[in-house]
């Protein structure tokens, strides 16, 4: 009997602890494990929000809030009239983090942002392979190891980079978690050492928070970096406890097991909202989910056939029924919180009769056409198939008949950027640097063309614009470019815009300075708690 | 016996290798290239898309490529993940005595509820008792754990607070892992509470996982009870006037436990099995979450080398319950 009661005790006991974390110590309910901590391998959100973030600095940082490329470890930059030439002063005395397995005996030079970049676009890089299977997507992704042609240490706060063509985008580009600054002294050792894989499993960067620990698939645990040189984190301890189901989070939270969580169910967000000791933050996200016609394919080959069926999609029911609302429906192809969104745009108002008539006027009579819809729930596009489902009913309304398919992901990719795929498919982006380009010229671009220009659409005038656009290093007259390509996108319709999503973020009353990012970041550098 | 044991081992070979191509075979049937996620909406280019796929050796013909696998297997390489670059081996082991830790547990309270409850229903046989034990071991059984997962943690986690929602251990706790066995690392670690914390986070799962075990035992000791109960030794027992104790618990149980134990072996498949959705669901880190975040992520690697060493565990298990069996009754053996 006593022993039971002991064992009971020692049970309330746990559970008591197991909810109140000490109080300078902020638990993040992480939605997954990290693939790794080298950022540059890596694409995933997920990944950078538990390395680039807590652990390294870049270049440039985006400003907290904002898609907006600031001072980070590069104090000051000048950019070379014609464009091609970048030359960053760095911050002095920048330490980098002293570990349990790293001692530094350095500050931060040129050699380390040398080291981190053209590793990633020098095959001839020693640690270009440093990993079996490795790749550096994101580079590749971002065009650089054919955009730079030379990284040049100019002193040892000077690094000069020199480009193949003028860019205006690389300034975001550096401030992307892809681009963070690694040590060269700490990777120096571990090729000494023949232990080089280490650096993708115990980092050691500039950041604000220093690696103390991973458990696989479990918890990772971060401290205080006391020699940051920024300002200095408020909490002491960072622990990401991964929890893949949104419902078991929401359920810690509510328990008091976590301080903030990621990605909760659409559903659940109104009674996260009506939890007194929860508080919700929800921020436009820097994305899209769009209908891809194939425009090479008649009768979608013609503007007004696309622009009939956008007529005909009832964007306000697919908000409601696929996000509770937490979704604006869509006019461009870029986000209203992005620079250079036309507000000048108008919308194809949902208006069947107007949809009939024009499709009649086309001459298109009896149409039966197919709807992709993903299999997957990703943050533009929580489900496809309902929303595939909607656009057939309203379709079915002017007489088109649509028939849903769908294929397993990794499948669904594939074949949906197929020059001859039939009808459209549901598709999304989200956004990785706040740049326009990085959505117009990407998606849209005559080069995506069976690629991820879904809508195989290549309309040379508004080619011309975003490709003047991307060249082009004044904000101001970049910005007019944009906003008459995208009255062109609307014009043509290549794509039915249906939403962006609304990023939501719930977390603990006594959570204080956390900013949401446009980006779908999280960072918790200015993060308290209330004592 | 030395031949007995042979002859199983014998058996062993040709099996691991069929699961081998299995493995292999099957996860390539699937629609889905692991290239193309590696990327997800972000295209990447013909040229880079051959380049990846030439570094991990999936432009070769799909022979070469098992063979290479089998190769590795016999040298202790089960490759890397494509994701996480980490090796597989290391992986597994990591994650392993967690799920291991789970299965135990949640075995053991399958094994020390179900037989008592099979032994109840069946002396009581017809009896409110009976009917009540056997419709709740058939609420078991047919209980979607996912569901039943969810139920508990909103109850016991977020409503009444009793129990942690998820995790192995308070994260106040924290020690370098000895054994890998939680309850064991965090007595080693000498820290205050922390055993306690490793039992109370270890209870939700425990239970969700026992469940259908527990139903599957206790339905079959009722019926293996039922039968014993009606054979003549049984009635001479009781005729001699021995307690009834004594013949429920030594002479009819002892001889209801052989078909029981047998379905306690076979449950150690279906808890990896019912592992994979209780690890999801209270994000406890073992194999069973790990093989599922996998298969989303088409990791061919972790998947097949994860296949293998489930099917390599069981096998080992349903060798032990063969050479159990030849102990206890040597007619096995030939």
């Amino acid at each position: 009997m006593k022993y039971r009661l002991t064992l009971a005790a020692a049970l309330l006991s746990a559970t008591f602890f197991a909810g109140a974390a000490s109080a300078k110590t902020f638990v993040f309910c992480s939605e997954g494990s990290p693939e790794g901590f080298d950022p540059g391998l890596y694409t995933a959100g997920t990944t950078f929000d538990a390395s680039a973030h807590p652990i390294y600095n870049r270049l440039l940082e985006f400003k907290p809030g904002t898609t907006q490329p600031v001072a980070a470890l590069a104090q000051s930059w000048e950019i070379s009239p014609d464009g091609t030439v970048y030359t960053f002063k760095l911050h002095p005395n920048v330490k980098f983090q002293t570990t349990e397995f790293f001692k530094p005996t350095r500050t931060l030079t040129a050699d380390d942002v040398i080291f981190s970049i053209d590793r990633m676009i020098n095959e001839k890089n020693a640690w270009n392979k440093y990993i079996a299977g490795g790749s550096w997507e994101y580079a590749e992704g971002m065009g650089f190891p054919k955009l730079i042609k030379s990284i040049e240490k100019v002193d040892d706060l000077t690094v000069k980079f020199t480009l193949n063509r003028a860019e205006a985008p690389f300034l975001a580009d550096l401030a992307m978690p892809f681009a963070s600054i690694l040590s060269k002294e700490y990777a120096d050792s571990l090729e000494k050492t023949g232990k080089k894989e280490q650096l993708n499993q115990m980092p050691v960067g500039t950041g604000p928070f220093t690696f103390v620990g991973y458990q696989q698939d479990a918890v990772i645990r971060f401290q205080k970096n006391v020699d940051y040189w920024g300002t200095a984190p408020k909490i002491d301890d960072l622990i990401f406890a991964i929890t893949t189901d949104a419902a078991v989070r929401y359920q810690k939270l509510k328990a008091g097991e976590c301080h903030l969580m990621p990605y909760p169910n659409a559903a659940d967000v109104q009674s996260m909202k009506a939890d007194k000791n929860l508080k919700v933050m929800d921020q436009e996200g820097l994305n899209i989910a769009y209908l891809a016609y194939n425009t090479t394919k008649a009768p979608f080959d013609k503007p007004e056939v696309r622009i009939a069926l956008n007529k005909a999609i009832n964007k306000k029911a697919i908000v409601d029924a696929v996000f509770q609302g937490m979704a604006t429906p869509a006019v461009n192809p870029i986000p209203p919180t992005m620079w250079s969104y036309s507000k000048a745009t108008k919308d194809d108002t949902y208006d069947l009769d107007a949809a009939k008539k024009m499709l009649a006027d086309a001459g298109v009579k009896d149409l039966s056409m197919k709807v992709w819809a993903m299999p997957v729930s990703r943050p533009y596009m929580l489900n496809a198939r309902r929303a595939a489902e909607i656009i057939q009913d309203d379709f079915a309304k002017i007489g088109v008949k649509v028939e849903i398919v769908s294929y397993e992901w990794a499948e669904y990719l594939k074949r949906s950027k197929d020059k001859d795929r039939d009808g459209a498919a549901i598709m999304g982006w989200t956004g990785d640097n706040g740049d326009p380009d990085n959505f117009l010229d990407t998606l849209l671009g005559c080069d995506a063309v069976g690629g991820n220009n879904r809508a195989q659409w290549c309309n040379k005038e508004f080619d011309d614009l975003v490709k003047k656009a991307k060249v082009t290093a004044d904000q101001g007259e970049r910005t007019k470019l944009y906003e008459q390509a995208q009255l062109i996108f609307k014009k043509d319709a290549p794509w039915a815009t249906i939403d962006h999503s609304l990023a939501v973020v719930p977390m603990v009353k006594g959570v204080t300075g956390f900013t949401q990012s446009p980006l779908g970041d999280f960072t918790f550098e200015s993060v308290d708690i209330a004592e | 016996m030395f031949g007995f044991l042979l002859r199983r081992l014998a058996v062993l070979i040709p099996t691991f290798i069929g699961v081998s191509i299995i493995a292999f075979a099957f996860i390539r049937l699937l629609p889905g290239d692991p290239v193309e996620l590696l990327s997800g909406e972000r295209v990447m280019s013909p040229e880079r898309h051959a380049q990846i796929s030439h570094d991990l050796g999936m432009d070769r013909p799909i022979v070469i490529q098992y063979f290479d696998y089998l190769g590795g297997i016999v040298t202790g390489d089960f490759g890397s993940s494509i994701v996480s670059k980490t090796p597989i081996l290391k992986q597994f082991w990591a994650l392993f005595p967690a799920t291991v830790e789970l299965s135990f547990c949640a075995i053991v309270i399958a094994i020390a509820l179900g037989i008592p409850a099979g032994m109840i229903a069946a002396i009581k046989r017809g009896s409110i008792f009976d009917q009540g034990l056997m419709g709740i071991a058939l609420v078991g059984y047919s209980m979607p754990i996912f569901w039943w997962g969810l139920l508990l943690i909103i109850l016991f986690s977020g409503t009444l607070q009793w129990f942690p929602v998820s995790g192995r251990i308070s994260l106040m706790f924290f020690f370098k892992p000895v054994t890998g066995f939680m309850l064991i690392d965090s007595l080693l670690s000498g820290q205050k509470g922390a055993f306690a914390s490793a039992i109370s986070h270890l209870a939700l799962p425990s239970i969700v996982l026992a469940t259908i075990p527990l139903a599957v035992i206790a339905r079959q000791t009722r019926s293996a009870m039922l039968e014993v109960l009606s054979e003549d030794y049984v009635r001479t027992a009781r005729a001699k006037g021995l307690s009834p104790f004594r013949v429920v618990g030594i002479h009819a149980l002892r001889n209801a436990m052989i078909p029981v134990i047998t379905t306690i072996g076979l449950q150690i498949g279906v808890m990896l099995a019912g592992a994979i959705l209780t690890e999801t669901i209270f994000s406890w880190p073992g194999i069973g979450k790990w093989m599922v975040d996998s298969v989303f992520r088409r990791d061919y690697p972790v998947i097949q080398g994860g296949l293998l060493l489930i099917a390599a565990i069981i096998m080992f298990v349903n060798l032990v319950v063969d050479l159990l069996y030849g102990l206890i009754n040597p007619r096995i053996r030939h």
